[in-house]
């Protein structure tokens, strides 16, 4: 009995060993890269880097874009989401892998495709400039390309919330006399609404992150088209500061979206 | 008075229900789990559609699938309180009790008046002000009818309405829920699994067996003629045990 207890313990001894260096190998994989960012410049360097215009243009240009991007999404994304976790119609699940699509599409494919609809020759982009507009190689270029592959993250996240919430709420509220638009804001809305902050804040980092589907289909010219992993890019080729205070940057927004979206589900699993 | 003759495919069987209640009379409905009881609740509300026939309430048509009428739920007048209450968990006990008048545009002085009331009922006032998700089991039954009463209804719906209070309050709240019934002349269906609440809440008893109304009658009529499972339900015992 004693026998097998000793070597039951050695055996999870050397399980916990196994289990402790696989963990350890994968976070210094992650960390140390991240960490040598920081120790790459002082402190003073990376403040005086935001004198840089072109940190503080890709800085700004990101934020805005970003947000514009994050809102459209959940004014779209919202009803949508809400439509496919509530009602069935033919054809609802091709829909919903059709939306999930930018999530496996190479982000310079996605840029390559939206330039072909919408560039000046393309099928929709043709008729537009027809008529004088152009959008590819603009501000909005820019916010259309971070749609395109950050909408599925809020689209999942927000079906899910609506999927989860007892059918009983809506049941009750229309049982009491409230209709279909009053019932969703006052009563569905409040319920899920941790779960769409959550999803909102991995759009809106997943269009700050966004490089190939902007560069191909928005171009880099600072102050318009400019955003920050565009800027690191830039930058690279000479002032090595610049670019790693705008990594720093995203590196410490990261750090911020995932403890927010890791504090907003837990809020959602209480309620 | 409500005239109820419904169909509607099941999953696992046909519902099939031709029955009337009187005004200020309360029919029980007894069964098996998965009779059909909650079911027949929900076709009656309008949250789920019938696949034919009527439903009229004091004389209003809210449901004809001939003359293609079917009045939304939320136009039904209808008190339901739900199985698991159903009670808003993000608003306090006084603006749960307030929805449906709010969505009636009643105003607001006549709002606060007819919540303190129902609260007052049902022994609520000092939960008033406290979020809905913070209440006990009991709580949250009582909340849930001071709720549905609160809109005057003209019809009332329970699904196990006092299954969650300890017996001294169920006994309270039976006899309540009772003379509320026969004072406001509404109808009133509840749907249980207690022996007590249909001795005495019901004044008709319909026992539901795979979505048809088998058996209706008064307490002593329905005990006339029992069988498996009214002996199981009236005594917790089988046929041959049962002698009383």
């Amino acid at each position: 009995m004693a026998g097998s207890l000793f070597i039951h313990g050695k055996t999870g001894m050397g399980r916990r060993l196994g289990a402790g260096l696989v963990v350890g190998l994968l976070l210094a994989f992650i960390l140390i890269p991240i960490l040598a960012l920081f120790f790459r410049i002082s402190l003073a360097e990376f403040i005086a880097s935001f004198s840089d215009p072109m940190v503080w243009n890709a800085l700004v240009l990101s934020l805005v874009t970003a947000s514009i991007s994050t809102v459209t999404i959940i004014l779209i994304g919202t009803p949508v989401a809400w439509i496919n976790a509530r009602h069935d119609y033919p054809g609802r699940e091709i829909v919903d892998t059709l939306i999930d699509l930018p999530l496996v599409i190479p982000p310079a494919v996605a840029g390559l495709a939206l330039l072909m609809t919408f560039g000046r020759t393309g099928l929709i982009g043709g008729f537009l400039y027809g008529f004088g507009i152009s959008i590819a190689f603009t501000t909005l270029a820019v916010i259309m390309a971070q749609i395109f592959v950050s909408v599925p993250f809020y689209v999942r996240q927000a079906r899910a919330s609506f999927e989860q919430l007892d059918p009983v709420y809506e049941q009750a509220a229309r049982s009491l006399g409230s209709t279909t638009a009053p019932t969703f804001f006052s009563i569905i809305l409040p319920l899920v609404k941790s779960g769409l902050i959550a999803g909102a804040i991995m759009s809106f980092a997943r269009a700050l992150g966004e490089f190939g589907a902007t560069i191909m289909f928005a171009g880099n010219f600072q102050g318009r088209t400019q955003t920050m992993p565009l800027a690191i890019y830039t930058a690279m080729q000479g002032d090595i500061d610049a670019s790693i205070t705008l990594s720093l940057v995203l590196i410490l927004i990261s750090f911020m979206v995932i403890a927010l979206v890791k504090f907003q589900l837990r809020r959602e699993v209480r309620c | 008075m409500l005239n109820v003759s419904v169909r509607r495919e099941l999953r696992d069987f046909p519902l099939a229900a031709d029955f009337s209640v009187g005004k200020g009379e309360t029919l029980v409905l007894i069964g098996e789990n998965g009779a059909g009881k909650s079911s027949l609740l929900l076709l009656l509300s309008g949250l789920l559609p019938p696949d034919s026939g009527h439903i009229s309430l004091n004389g209003q048509l809210l449901y004809d699938s001939r003359a293609r009428v079917d009045v939304p739920s939320e136009e039904r007048d209808i008190g339901f309180v739900f199985q698991n209450y159903a009670l808003f968990p993000h608003m306090t006990v006084f603006e749960n009790v307030a929805f449906g008048l709010r969505r009636r545009k009643v105003p607001p002085a006549e709002i606060r008046s007819r919540v303190d009331e129902n609260l007052a009922l049902l022994s609520l006032q000092n939960l008033s002000s406290v979020r809905a998700d913070r209440l006990s089991g009991g709580q949250r039954q009582r909340v849930a009818l001071a709720r549905a009463l609160a809109i005057d209804p003209a019809l009332l719906l329970l699904d196990e309405p006092v299954s969650a209070l300890d017996a001294l309050a169920q006994d309270r709240m039976r006899s309540e829920l009772g003379s509320f019934v026969r004072k406001s002349r509404i109808p009133c269906i509840a749907v249980t699994h207690s022996f007590r609440d249909a001795a005495s809440l019901g004044d008709r008893i319909g026992v539901m067996e795979e979505g048809r109304i088998i058996r209706s009658g008064t307490l002593s009529e329905i005990m006339a003629g029992r069988n498996d499972f009214l002996n199981r339900f009236f005594c917790g015992c089988r046929q041959e045990h049962c002698h009383q």
